[in-house]
């Protein structure tokens, strides 16, 4: 059974050597101390770099998130005397497998034997590891090459530190599986009986680091690494955010306001109060808009017990006043969504002159799509625990942003940001949700009320369901002219979607670039007049980023657009899907009206249609496109480029003579350029495949009087094992070429699933569905 | 005071008889791989043993729970079928977040226990009550027919294709 935890469970050895939480400064005064002179590749502080410039070329990638990357040997590795490797995971753990991943990379370039290696994960502290945002499909993508530098620097200094043992040159000596090799006489050193004098060395200039060729990989690409908390998970020992145990800790609950917008007039306490347990009830501020990462306010229930916590908020009896919000009615917000889709607005992109093309053309199609709004239900809801002593808060939690949680924590509890420590759980699933750290200030709050005493604040699923940062509702109309042999000439897209940017900017009324970016301006077709609008739309509640964001109705639109046209064309919709791409080409995606390109560089991460292609012919290949199938039964396909990834997706479906909807196979094609650890790329791309299925048979949140309708699994259904596709192949186009640069892994599984589950159907049944999620559609009365 | 039964040693609970035994385990005992997911026997993260029978500690109260013998994920390794199914979770990679996955194999072993060799059919009817947001459902019916002696899931590497399925 485990013991209260009173300290946070760093577990660095008090005799590790290289590093581990000594601080920058204390290294450089050991260097002063030891006369060594600082080398050239020792300031890798590219946030430094950042804000000392004036004025500097556009940056991307990693170089243009906040605080950069590091790649400081001495920041992410420690060495211990029996030869444990301690790496640092900055990264947070949400099932992508990250904190597998990354230190398989650092151990890769260290020839680090992986059963001597612990992985022990960073509290939040961007000055010193670099970003920490764990979204956008970016950890490795971002983290890839700093973490093979951190390798191959530790691993230079642990050859210099034996070549200087044996009074050789440094060239003579090779590091492998955690020892160093003297090439002549065979004699050897463990990692162990180096990392002392290794640890004084300067780390080695960035450029002159040697790199392993591909071919000299261990664990990289090779898939073969299991998941470095497997054993912990499945003995029940992981510590998820919802698991902290501390001495003497309280819990707590709060009852929030119904409507977003709402505050507390009035509430009485006292039968709350009587619930054995129950130890006080406070009240939280509401904070004003814009609703940015701020908690809601409401009434907290603090108790000796989470269950007496609930039985306690039960007990409360509170008068909500709703304000502007409380007339949020998604039935009519879906009708206001279509009215602003069937007329003119802004234009975001235009070639040509696609009103007189579809006026001209021989066929015109349209069609209109709805996709509702989504709460991320991570199994784990939201969950922190804090403690305040003498000015310092000290906060465990499963986050997706653990300096913005250290950040927002000190300005509510008005505190020096250093006074805020973060230590970052395993969470159970973000999937954007924990990006946002509205439920930690919540935990910090309530630990200032009780004087400071720890407590843990847990959200219950309804609270999930109720208070998340919803994904957008979105209504997509699609007009399209063909001529006389079916090739589309004409193109508008009428995209109408409250805006993330609403969250932080309540006025806000069209969506910004990076939702425009994601598949709607960007569409690489062939067709000379080609225009997307983006009308308005209001948010009234909070949106924000879930699993692949503003491609999933994108790609839902687009994609099953395209197999619309592809029917009225009398096309084999896979053809006529390669046309519409055109060939082999690289497009500056600037050309495409697309200025965000994922926040990566446009000559790095150009959309190579040649590549696109490529997928969409694998996995029609795989898949066996245009196999004869029974009655019932039918294919469909669909592809989306979305996290700098190119994915296609067939999907099987079989529909019986009740309209009961099975889905015997997906094969999912995906080109994400090298594959650093192939096999957690397969396993997010089946687990991305059963998402997709999810939201489009099941998934819907809606409003009504400015509410959240459903409150639990019964009325916001997942899919479970009896209706998720029984087999999923997942295609890894290879690249051994690891100069290429990486794609996002995380989310763009996600978006091609629904239009392709929706063209099969239409394959197997001659139905159309164009308002997610399809749930009952197919029934016979 | 109630005394509980769980993974074979008498455990010492001070805690209102109607109270759950999810929050026994976790808040009082601290057995927290018993994991919270809705609190209305939805979802299945909760899920022990009672007595061999996989049961939703969400709504089960602690007084309905005396007498009993309860298994936790703590402790299923100590049953046979158990550290099989713990072994092939970790052979296949099933996990990925990992939040659901300790009610998972409880589930997966109670049925192993009672029929060891399940049908895809036997296999859905019982799984069916536990949600994984991940979406690791493949893996887990892949997982329990290797425990069960059936074919495992190949992985083509020479395409770098693989497939998953029961």
């Amino acid at each position: 059974m485990k013991k209260p935890l009173d300290r946070p469970e760093l577990r660095a050895d008090d005799d590790s050597l290289f590093i581990a939480n000594i601080s920058r400064r204390a290294f450089l005064k050991d260097l002063a101390l030891t006369g060594f002179v600082l080398a050239a590749g020792f300031s890798s502080l590219a946030w430094a770099e950042e804000t000392a410039a004036p004025a500097q070329p556009e940056k991307y990638g990693a170089d243009a998130m906040p605080h950069g990357w590091i790649d400081d040997p001495l920041v992410f590795v420690a060495i211990a005397n029996d030869g444990t490797v301690t790496i640092i995971c900055h990264r947070s753990e949400m099932g992508q497998g990250i904190r597998t991943s990354l230190p398989m990379v650092v151990a890769d370039e260290l020839e680090a034997d992986w059963q001597k290696v612990r992985v022990e994960q960073a509290p939040g502290d961007e000055v010193r590891y670099g970003n920490q945002d764990t979204d956008g499909s970016r950890s490795m993508r971002h983290f890839f090459m700093p973490m093979r530098r951190v390798g191959a620097a530790a691993r230079a200094m642990l050859e210099m530190a034996a070549a200087a043992q044996w009074r050789v040159p440094v060239q003579e000596v090779r590091a492998e599986l955690h020892h160093v090799v003297h090439n002549a006489t065979g004699r050897t050193l463990g990692y162990g009986q180096l990392a002392k004098a290794a640890a004084k060395l300067p780390v080695p200039a960035r450029e002159a680091l040697r790199l392993k060729k591909p071919a000299e990989f261990r664990y990289i690409s090779k898939g073969q690494t299991g998941i470095y908390d497997g054993q912990d998970i499945v003995t029940g020992q992981a510590q998820y955010g919802f698991d902290t145990h501390l001495k003497d800790m309280l819990y707590a609950v709060v009852a929030r306001p119904p409507v977003f917008g709402g505050k507390v007039i009035s509430y009485n306490a006292k039968d709350a109060l009587k619930v054995p347990g129950v130890v006080k009830v406070v009240e939280l501020p509401s904070s004003p808009p814009p609703a940015d990462f701020n908690p809601l306010g409401g009434i907290a229930v603090i108790a000796r017990n989470t269950w007496a916590a609930i039985q306690g908020r039960k007990a409360l009896k509170i008068d909500w006043s709703k304000g502007p919000h409380g007339s949020y009615d998604s039935v009519a917000y879906k009708a206001e969504l279509e009215a602003a889709a069937r007329k003119p607005g802004k234009v975001v992109r235009n070639n040509g002159d696609a009103d007189a093309a579809l006026k001209d053309a021989d066929k015109r199609v349209e069609a209109e799509y709805y996709a509702p709004h989504l709460a991320h239900a991570t199994m784990e809801p939201p969950a922190a625990t804090a403690r305040i002593i003498k000015g310092n808060c000290e906060i465990w939690a499963c986050t997706q942003s653990p300096q913005a949680c250290r950040e927002r924590v000190a300005k509510w509890l008005k505190l020096p940001v250093d006074n805020v420590t973060v230590h970052v759980t395993l969470l159970g699933g973000g999937f954007g949700r924990k990006s946002i750290p509205d439920y930690v200030i919540e935990a910090a709050l309530i630990s200032k009320a009780m004087n400071g005493k720890p407590v843990k604040l847990v959200w219950t699923r309804e609270d999930d369901l109720h208070h998340a940062y919803f994904h957008t509702v979105s209504v997509e109309r699609l007009e399209a002219g063909l001529d006389d042999e079916g090739k589309p000439v004409a193109w508008l897209h009428r995209t109408v979607a409250p805006s993330i940017s609403s969250t932080f900017a309540p006025d806000t009324k069209h969506q910004m670039p990076a939702e425009l970016g994601m598949g709607v301006i960007n569409v690489p077709f062939v067709i000379a007049n080609l225009r997307v609008e983006n009308p308005e739309a209001e948010a009234h509640t909070r949106i924000g980023w879930f699993r692949s964001v503003s491609n999933i109705p994108h790609a839902f639109a687009i994609q099953s657009f395209v197999a619309e046209l592809a029917a009225a064309a009398e096309r084999d919709h896979k053809d006529f899907l390669l046309d519409l791409i055109g060939p082999a080409r690289r497009i500056d995606p600037r050309t495409l009206g697309d200025i965000w390109n994922q926040g990566e560089s446009p000559e790095t991460y150009p959309v190579d249609t040649g590549r696109l292609r490529r997928v969409i012919e694998t996995v029609a290949r795989e898949a066996n496109w245009g196999r004869t199938l029974p009655k019932g039964s039918g294919l469909g396909l669909a592809t989306h480029y979305s996290f700098v990834t190119y994915v296609a997706v067939v999907a099987e479906v079989a529909v019986n003579e009740d309209g009961e909807l099975s889905i015997p196979r997906i094969d999912v094609a995906v080109d994400c350029g090298p594959q650093v650890n192939p096999e957690r790329i397969r396993s997010q791309i089946e687990g991305a495949c059963i998402m997709g299925v999810s939201l489009a048979t099941l998934g819907e949140i809606s409003f009504k009087d400015g509410a959240v309708m459903q409150d639990n699994f019964h009325d916001y259904q997942l899919t479970r094992m009896d209706s998720a596709p029984h087999e999923i192949r997942v295609h890894l186009l290879p690249s051994t070429e690891f100069d290429t640069p990486l794609g996002g892994v995380g989310e763009p599984g996600v978006p091609p699933i629904a239009p392709a589950l929706c063209n099969a159907i239409f394959a197997a049944t001659g139905q159309r569905i164009r308002q997610l999620p399809i749930r009952d559609q197919l029934r016979k009365s | 005071m109630t005394t509980l039964n769980i993974n074979g040693k008498p455990h010492k609970v001070d805690l209102p008889a109607d109270t759950p035994l999810l929050w026994a385990l976790r808040d009082q005992l601290g057995l927290t791989g018993t994991k919270f997911g809705c609190g209305m026997a939805l979802c299945g993260a909760c899920t022990v043993h009672l007595d061999g029978k996989p049961t939703f500690a969400c709504v089960v109260q602690i007084s309905a729970a005396v007498d009993k013998k309860i298994v936790t994920i703590e402790g299923i390794g100590q049953d046979a079928t158990g550290q099989k199914v713990q072994e092939a979770w970790v052979t296949l990679g099933v996990p990925q977040c990992g939040y659901c996955q300790p009610g998972q194999i409880m589930a997966a072993t109670a049925l192993l226990k009672q029929n060891p060799k399940p049908s895809d059919a036997d296999i859905d009817k019982a799984m069916s009550g536990n949600i994984c947001r991940c979406g690791t459902y493949c893996r887990i019916r892949a997982a329990i027919k290797q425990v069960a002696g059936q074919r495992r899931p190949s992985y083509e590497k020479a395409t770098g294709s693989s497939r998953i399925e029961g």
